[in-house]
């Protein structure tokens, strides 16, 4: 991939996308039969699909915590989701995306709920293309509403990057890879309101005032995606339960 | 168990204070611990830099050697960043491969300098496609008494000013000092309900690991930003810390600039 020479054309991205748009999303609800929640999301190319064991027994025990539930979580890539094949097994990269995302799930998890025990969320990379932990933090949300776990809110992830000096939302792999910035957020969204940020990073040249446009654009690309989660959970839960009755 | 017993202590002790609105040293909210920095103390580094944050003491060491470059950029040197959080520098720490927690460092110390483009990478090509310097950044914790984050950050930084390329060693010419473009300066923040504490010790970190990282080039702009920790951030927060973030890095910068340029 080489770096094009603008992003921007006429107002439009390069894959005809407006600077505001997300790319189509696509998402399953209990996609797998042995985890107690599921979920596979498709963010543009980004395939991925999450799954969530738990609350069960923390084990090795000396993991376990008297007063609250252990929260874990594994991002990790298939070998063939990009285009030079990733070595298996965590790198550095994947293991500083597990560590934010699993904090981020611990601040919403209802985590004094059960003791001693933990909640593991896997999710696996299938197919990356820029934004897949932005794309993974979804999925394993909506897996976790599936699996039955206690949680002040919804997560929803998205990020904002800067191109010829422009904010464009959800930002594809030239944007992602050539781009002036990238900033992924995860939102705390609650009775259909952002309350707070529970993940963020940043790389990239900002200014303060264009730290808080990237927020307000995040906000809004949040909300719609809140809305497709929403409506598969709800889809799961409310026309699959009358069919099953 | 005593250590337990101990971090609830200094816990209610660091909330207790901090609902009079003052922090347990006496700092203001937004006010470092003195920063000390000395370059050049291992001579058989290309550069080196020992930065006391407070108490907290971290050592840099830079060493560099040719090796083939990235396919994508052909043209331009490697910087790696490395975090070493040995078992001598806190009793919590062990010894092992890097845990998540020295990744974090490293990759947010790398992002500050890589974002703000401090090295002139294009500089460090010997042959285009074949040979380039490679900058080996290696951090190594001496002791741990809170934001080893940003004592790593300023010792990289110290350090690679410190740096002189070694050409004569390979046969590649004279050696020259390593090119130099900014100084970025990451300043961490220690959240706790509404209100945030610069550059937290590590009594302050008993109430918790709830940190927000901004990192901010020599022209205000912000170049890193990493939040770390199990808490939820509110919108008017982030901006107040990042107006801080801004504020507290020029005066880090200036010190930092003082100390170097005097060595």
């Amino acid at each position: 991939m080489s770096r094009p020479d603008k992003f921007i054309i006429d107002g439009k991205r390069l894959d005809g996308r407006l600077p505001d748009q997300l790319r189509p999303i696509k998402i399953e609800v209990d996609v797998l039969k042995r985890a107690d929640g599921s979920c596979y999301i498709e963010m543009g190319k980004n395939k991925v699909v999450a799954a969530v064991y738990g609350p069960r027994e923390a084990f090795p025990r000396h993991i376990q915590d008297p007063s609250k539930v252990v929260v874990r979580y594994r991002y990790n890539m298939a070998p063939f989701s990009v285009e030079e094949r990733k070595r298996p097994g965590p790198d550095r990269r994947s293991i500083e995306i597990s560590k934010v995302s699993k904090e981020a799930f611990e601040a919403v998890i209802m985590k004094e709920l059960f003791p001693r025990s933990v909640v593991d969320i896997f999710v696996e990379v299938l197919q990356a293309d820029a934004g897949s932990r932005t794309a993974c933090i979804n999925a394993a949300s909506v897996a976790l509403v599936d699996a039955g776990i206690p949680m002040k809110g919804m997560l929803t992830s998205v990020a904002v990057a800067k191109v010829d000096g422009v904010l464009v939302l959800d930002p594809m792999k030239e944007e992602d890879n050539f781009g002036e910035a990238d900033m992924p957020f995860a939102f705390l969204i609650r009775g259909g309101k952002i309350e707070s940020v529970a993940l963020l990073q940043m790389d990239g040249r900002m200014t303060r005032t264009e730290i808080k446009e990237a927020l307000n654009l995040a906000k809004k690309g949040a909300m719609e995606i809140y809305n497709l989660q929403r409506e598969a959970i709800m889809k799961q839960f409310v026309e699959g339960g009358e069919e099953n009755a | 168990m005593p250590e337990d017993i101990l971090v609830d202590i200094k816990k209610d002790y660091v909330l207790s204070k901090l609902r009079d609105n003052e922090r347990i040293d006496g700092r203001k909210f937004d006010e470092f611990r003195k920063v000390e920095i000395k370059t050049g103390i291992i001579e058989k580094a290309e550069g080196s830099a020992l930065v006391k944050l407070g108490n907290t003491q971290v050592l840099v060491g830079i060493k560099m050697q040719p090796g083939e470059p990235f396919p994508d950029t052909p043209d331009k040197g490697i910087i790696i960043v490395n975090a070493e959080l040995v078992p001598l520098a806190s009793p919590t720490f062990e010894p092992g491969p890097p845990d998540e927690i020295s990744i974090e460092l490293a990759r947010v110390v790398d992002r500050g300098i890589r974002e703000s483009e401090a090295v002139d990478l294009s500089k460090l090509c010997i042959e285009a496609g074949k040979n380039v310097w490679m900058v080996f950044v290696d951090i190594h914790a001496l002791d741990d008494d809170g934001n080893l984050l940003d004592a790593s950050a300023i010792a990289s930084i110290a350090a690679l000013m410190n740096t002189k390329v070694p050409a004569s060693r390979f046969g590649l010419g004279g050696d020259f000092e390593l090119p130099i473009n900014d100084v970025p300066i990451s300043v961490t923040s220690l959240v706790v309900g509404d209100k945030f504490l610069v550059d937290p010790s590590r009594d302050e970190l008993s109430i918790g690991n709830t940190t927000l990282t901004v990192t901010v080039d020599r022209d205000d702009n912000i170049v890193a930003m990493q939040k770390s920790g199990d808490y939820l951030l509110s919108e008017s927060l982030l901006d107040q810390i990042v107006e801080a973030s801004i504020r507290v890095s020029r005066k880090i910068r200036e010190n930092l600039l003082s100390q170097v340029s005097k060595c």
